[in-house]
């Protein structure tokens, strides 16, 4: 058994620096290079580009960057394991293995890349029979049945843990592409396999999801959106990517690439442990209740801090599924008025548009008006704006189940240029455009309704 | 770690205290922000905050005084369910739940900060009252 691994976080998002998976493989020595893709937003729209043509509905950019890391990986030894398959993790898989057969000269020629797949967490095609089975996949916040919106469902994808991910790479995969698996799951899988933990080892797997946590969001836990000492974090033109050192007896480090950029510190730690956290003693996931009131950080050094003494509980028998439903539409339009009065005339052009959406007999479900530069983000607590306030920039929502109200909205803006309160401007984008809003719907499901698939491809 | 240590801050602005005294008991009252960090996420129409205490001896401060209650009375208005805290004394930290913060939440929000991105420092907005002897 090795007595530590190193596992490089590459992407906290579909969508995050591009840069950042290069670095991390040629900045120094690391086994494995992660990847988290998906969010639930993303789901609906690669189903909805594989609807339009079945090869697609995958994180399309990970071919290229693979094309771009291949030789580097081949030749260090490095794994990749990444939920870039969405919801077609077998066609993403096929492109990698047309890269991989690209590739050019290996260490070990007789030694074919393998790539693995992880699949069987679509479940858009067992909908019917579940909820024939009278499994209704309860909404979690509202509690009514997925009947309720079974015609509009774009999507339905169950988290998957960590293991299948163990199977593909015990089964020799040198990339793992998988569909939904959890953030956390693509990270705590090397050290299952690499340290032989087992499936009811419960702090050591609830460590490793820690480890997950820290890392999941790239750079968010290495000086990233970090507030404390936010203006002395240095060169964040190159920000370090964290890297988890990992132990077999579940102790790990966090730490970068020396030479990098940004901060690891036990406070921009603490910034992303609480990020998205619910209730902290229950993170649940598929392979582990992990207990973050249990997490020590201790400074270990410049850009290195030590996790200890992480406590775990058994798994629960269900995983959560996500599912995505059409819901309506809605469209957000601005316009920016300047001194003097600038807020006055931005509120009088939020009640001239009011009221003729209202003469138009127009519904909505909501209107929003935010005044950015007063009131946007922080609402009342922000206090009055300054009366000599340079500029105020009124943004304008509305929402609704039918698109003509929606649409009819987006040409109303435009003539309060020349029909509504003066020294206004910024409206060079035009017209707001009309969006499709795709909502979701998190359930659970027994576990035992779940089948996962791992496949293994050559090159 | 080694070296000079220096109170990390969240702001270069100097913020004002205002000192009285209460039933004999010098108090100051004073902006969280002097006092702790902060990072805020979403899940679905509820949005988190995890306040962290800029120096240990702070955690009890803000576990007596950022209750549950008093954050809700904060956000009153901004917000349409309960809030929730949770306790983190390994991190000095504690962890707010505000349900209801997000005007439907992710992809149904019209609000600039759909996903509850900064909630975290409007909450470092509050005041509180500390003891006149707890340095900052």
């Amino acid at each position: 058994m090795k007595p530590h691994i190193r596992i490089a976080s590459g992407q906290g998002f579909w969508g995050d620096w591009l840069e950042a998976p290069a670095r991390q493989v040629e900045g120094g020595p690391i086994d494995y290079l992660v990847m988290d893709y998906l969010a639930e937003i993303t789901m609906s729209i690669m189903q909805k580009q594989k609807s339009r043509d079945p090869s697609l509905g995958y994180a399309k950019d990970f071919i290229p960057l693979m094309e771009r890391l291949m030789p580097d990986l081949v030749r260090r030894g490095i794994k990749v394991i990444a939920n870039a398959g969405g919801v077609n993790p077998s066609s993403c898989a096929g492109a990698v293995v047309e890269v991989a057969k690209q590739c050019g000269p290996r260490p070990d020629p007789t030694r074919n890349i393998k790539v693995g797949v992880v699949a069987g967490d679509d479940l858009m095609d067992d909908l019917d029979a579940l909820i024939g089975k009278g499994i209704l996949l309860e909404n979690l916040d509202t509690g009514r049945p997925i009947t309720d919106i079974r015609d509009t469902v774009l999507s339905a994808n169950v988290y998957l843990g960590a293991w299948p991910v163990v199977e593909a790479l015990q089964r020799g995969a040198d990339i793992v592409v998988t569909g939904r698996v959890t953030d956390t799951g693509i990270t705590l899988a090397p050290m299952i396999l690499e340290f032989g933990w087992r499936d009811d080892d419960w702090d050591l797997l609830a460590s490793g999801t820690v480890a997950g946590h820290i890392i999941e969001c790239g750079a968010q836990c290495t000086g990233g959106n970090c507030l404390i000492g936010w203006e002395e974090i240095p060169d964040m033109v190159d920000p370090g990517y964290p890297i988890i050192e990992a132990h077999p007896d579940g102790e790990f480090y966090v730490t970068k690439h020396a030479g990098t950029g940004g901060k690891v510190t036990v406070a921009s730690i603490t910034e992303q442990l609480v990020y998205e956290m619910g209730d902290p003693a229950n993170y649940i996931t598929p392979d582990c209740v992990a207990d973050f009131t249990t997490v020590n950080l201790t400074q270990d050094g410049r850009e290195r801090v030590k996790v200890s003494g992480v406590g775990g509980r058994a798994a629960t028998d269900s995983l959560k599924v996500s599912l995505s439903y059409f819901y309506g539409f809605k469209s957000v339009g601005a316009l920016t008025y300047t001194w003097p009065d600038a807020f006055k005339k931005a509120q009088r052009a939020d009640s001239i548009l009011r009221g003729r959406l209202e003469r138009l007999g127009l519904e909505y479900e909501q209107i929003l008006t935010e005044y950015v530069g007063v009131d946007s983000t922080h609402g009342r607590l922000s206090g009055r704006p300054d009366p000599d306030i340079p500029e105020v920039q009124l943004r304008v929502g509305v929402r609704a189940r039918e698109r003509e109200p929606v649409e009819r909205f987006t040409r109303e803006i435009a003539p309060l240029i020349l029909n509504g309160p003066p020294s206004v401007t910024g409206f060079a984008g035009g017209r707001p455009k009309v969006e499709e809003i795709v909502a979701y719907w998190p359930a659970l499901i027994p576990k035992t309704e779940v089948r996962t698939r791992v496949e293994i491809f050559e090159a | 770690m080694a070296g000079k240590k220096r109170k990390q801050r969240i702001t270069t602005k100097k913020m004002s205290t205002r000192s009285s005294r209460q039933g004999g008991a010098a108090t100051k009252r004073i902006q969280l922000v002097e006092l702790a960090h902060a990072r805020s996420g979403d899940k679905g129409d509820t949005a988190n905050v995890g306040l962290i205490a800029l120096e240990p001896q702070y955690y009890p401060v803000l576990k007596q005084k950022v209750t549950a209650a008093r954050v809700a009375r904060h956000f009153r208005g901004m917000i349409k369910g309960k809030v929730e805290r949770f306790e983190l004394p390994n991190l000095n930290a504690l962890n707010f739940l505000l349900h209801g913060a997000l005007d439907g939440g992710g992809t149904i929000s019209l609000k600039t900060d759909a996903q509850g991105k900064v909630f975290s420092t409007a909450l470092l907005r509050m005041e509180i009252d500390v003891p006149g002897s707890l340095k900052v």
